[in-house]
């Protein structure tokens, strides 16, 4: 299955990944009117300090603690891709507390949001990864990471 | 080959991990589950977001309608297994029915534990909660008139409250602890927990204990009369070890298992609240009464019975847990150096112990905490990180390029 890997080398912090995940998951189609003015909840993260920085997103675990954990089953995976039904998230946080990326947070609602590689949305692929102005976060076809191997 | 049979006593998050855990593997295999509870698997976390109405039946299924029929399970549900014969390898049902099984899970979860009181059979109105028909006998008996008597302040009552407040007239909880949540939290962190729940009217009575029952009221140890029109009994809950006990399943603290859920029955395995776990933070052998340590516990057990599968040996108490709007998690134990950050409605703690991290606690700001909660699952020697760089802050920026690259890179082919 393809996903989203980051090589921080590349990475120039510009944080553009942040806001087209953003836009990406806003459901508008107006990224300006999707972002202005707003604090944005990015689903993808950039961590940086000291001139290192890297972009933080779901590794889409071949075992994932979260899915086996939600004590909702609001996370399931379908194939590989690990989405979450916020519909039955009650924002418990034990994905939060799994989770050894800490790529899943909440959403504007405060229910859990995650990547969802950009399949559930209309972007269709991946728009970190698409607009990534130094090719630092590519999608690409690689074995996923066990949580539990970290 | 024969076809394997697959027998599960129970129908909760630990019966679901090992059907999925055996589907993996084997996908011809009959499974039958046998539950006391009439119910589809349902999230039993989720009773008190009933009770509040944040959730409905619907929504609070663990798994899909569809599960039992996707999974090939063949659900026998509102049937209980009165006992069962190792020897032959079969389990009597309350129906008459008996069942074979080539391999048994019991995930007989666990039952609230209810002191001798005195006075209590007296008392008209009095619930555990539990379960989903517990959660529905005391939304039918509580109205906006209620005063509301819990006893027990940990995971259970406190939910409990959540979930009755706004349809009661009053909330009172009663521990003989000094603190809430005992079990979850240190002192400062339970008083600043506690402070919070105080502020949406939930009234504690700590350090005191019932003395016994009265007309309408309790008696407690310190002589206060609190009247009460509905009791709530969440003092605790004890590993449902029967009928697995009584042929002749060791039991410790709960039924003892190996890393593979085995019990010293053969081909009877063990997962969920009705076992003991070892706590990888403290050495000890307790029960983990947590929903995330059943299913990891039912699947390591359905893959090996199936065959495959990794021993399980991570097991460590773990709580995420919400009230009114205050996230609380925490994990492992608390024994040990500890880097303490208080605020008004914020704590944070992270315990040390041999160049490991042993434990936390984080309330109000919780993001990124399951980084913390790798650490001391995978053992990480602290001094190979730069744990200073995340005490207040999560990341992983803390490790080294190379790991960061394990974790985040694209894997050489």
């Amino acid at each position: 299955m393809k996903r989203i890997y980051v090589n921080e080398k590349w990475c120039l912090a510009c944080h553009l990944c942040e806001y087209y995940c953003a836009f990406a998951n806003s459901g508008s189609d107006d990224m300006a009117k999707a972002l202005m003015n707003r604090r944005i909840n990015p689903r993808i993260q950039v961590e940086e300090r000291g001139g290192i920085s890297f972009a933080v997103s779901c590794r889409h675990c071949e075992e994932p603690l979260c899915v086996k954990s939600c004590i909702t089953g609001a996370l399931s995976s379908e194939g590989g891709l690990i989405t979450v039904d916020k519909d039955r998230c009650v924002a418990c946080h034990t994905c939060v507390l799994v989770c050894p990326y800490g790529a899943i947070m909440p959403s504007d609602d405060g229910m859990m949001q995650k990547c969802e590689l950009c399949l559930k949305n209309t972007a269709g692929e991946p728009a970190c990864v698409k607009h990534c102005p130094n090719r630092a976060i590519v999608y690409e076809d690689s074995d996923a990471p066990k949580a539990a191997a970290l | 080959m024969k076809t394997k049979q697959y027998l599960i006593i129970g129908n909760s998050a630990a019966a679901v991990g090992c059907v999925e855990g055996i589907r993996r593997l084997d996908k011809t295999g009959a499974v039958t589950v046998v539950s006391q509870e009439p119910h589809h698997t349902y999230a039993r976390p989720l009773i008190s977001y009933l009770l509040a109405g944040q959730t409905d039946r619907q929504r609070m299924r663990y798994r899909g309608a569809d599960f039992y029929e996707t999974h090939g399970v063949t659900p026998l549900l509102g049937r209980a297994a009165l006992s069962l014969d190792p020897a032959g390898k079969t389990v009597a049902l309350d129906d008459g029915r008996t069942l074979p099984y080539d391999k048994l899970l019991v995930a007989t979860g666990s039952a609230p534990f209810v002191p001798p009181m005195e006075g209590l059979d007296a008392v008209p109105k009095k619930f555990t909660f539990l379960s989903l028909d517990d959660a529905d006998a005391l939304a039918a008996a509580v109205t906006a008139d209620s005063r509301v008597l819990i006893v027990g302040a940990g995971l259970i009552g406190l939910k409990c409250a959540e979930g009755l407040s706004g349809r009661a007239a009053s909330l009172t909880v009663v521990d003989l602890a000094p603190q809430i949540l005992p079990s979850v939290l240190d002192e400062r962190a339970a008083a600043l927990v506690q402070a919070h729940i105080e502020r949406q009217g939930v009234r504690f009575l700590l350090s005191v204990s019932v003395a016994r029952f009265e007309a309408g009221a309790a008696r407690l140890t310190d002589g206060t009369e609190v009247p009460f029109d509905v009791l709530v009994l969440a003092v605790g809950v004890r590993p449902r070890v029967s009928p697995a006990r009584e042929a002749g399943a060791a039991v410790g603290r709960g039924l003892i298992t190996d890393e593979y859920m085995r019990t010293n029955l053969p081909d009877v395995y063990a997962a969920g609240d009705c076992t003991e776990s070892l706590d990888i933070t403290s050495g000890e052998r307790k029960p983990l009464a947590l929903l995330p340590n059943a299913y990891l516990q039912g699947e390591t057990a359905g893959l090996h019975m199936a065959g495959g599968g990794e021993p399980f040996c991570t097991a460590m108490p773990m709580n995420a847990v919400g009230f009114w709007g205050l996230h609380i998690v925490s994990a492992g134990s608390y024994a040990g150096d500890a880097y303490v950050r208080c605020g008004e409605d914020n704590y944070r703690k992270l315990v040390r112990r041999d160049n490991l991290l042993r434990g936390f606690i984080l309330i109000g700001d919780v993001l990124r905490a399951g980084i913390y909660t790798a650490l001391i699952r995978d053992r990480v020697p602290l001094d190979t990180i730069d744990f200073d760089l995340i005490k207040d802050k999560p990341g992983l920026i803390a490790f080294s390029r190379r790991d960061r690259q394990e974790k985040l890179g694209v894997k050489p082919a």
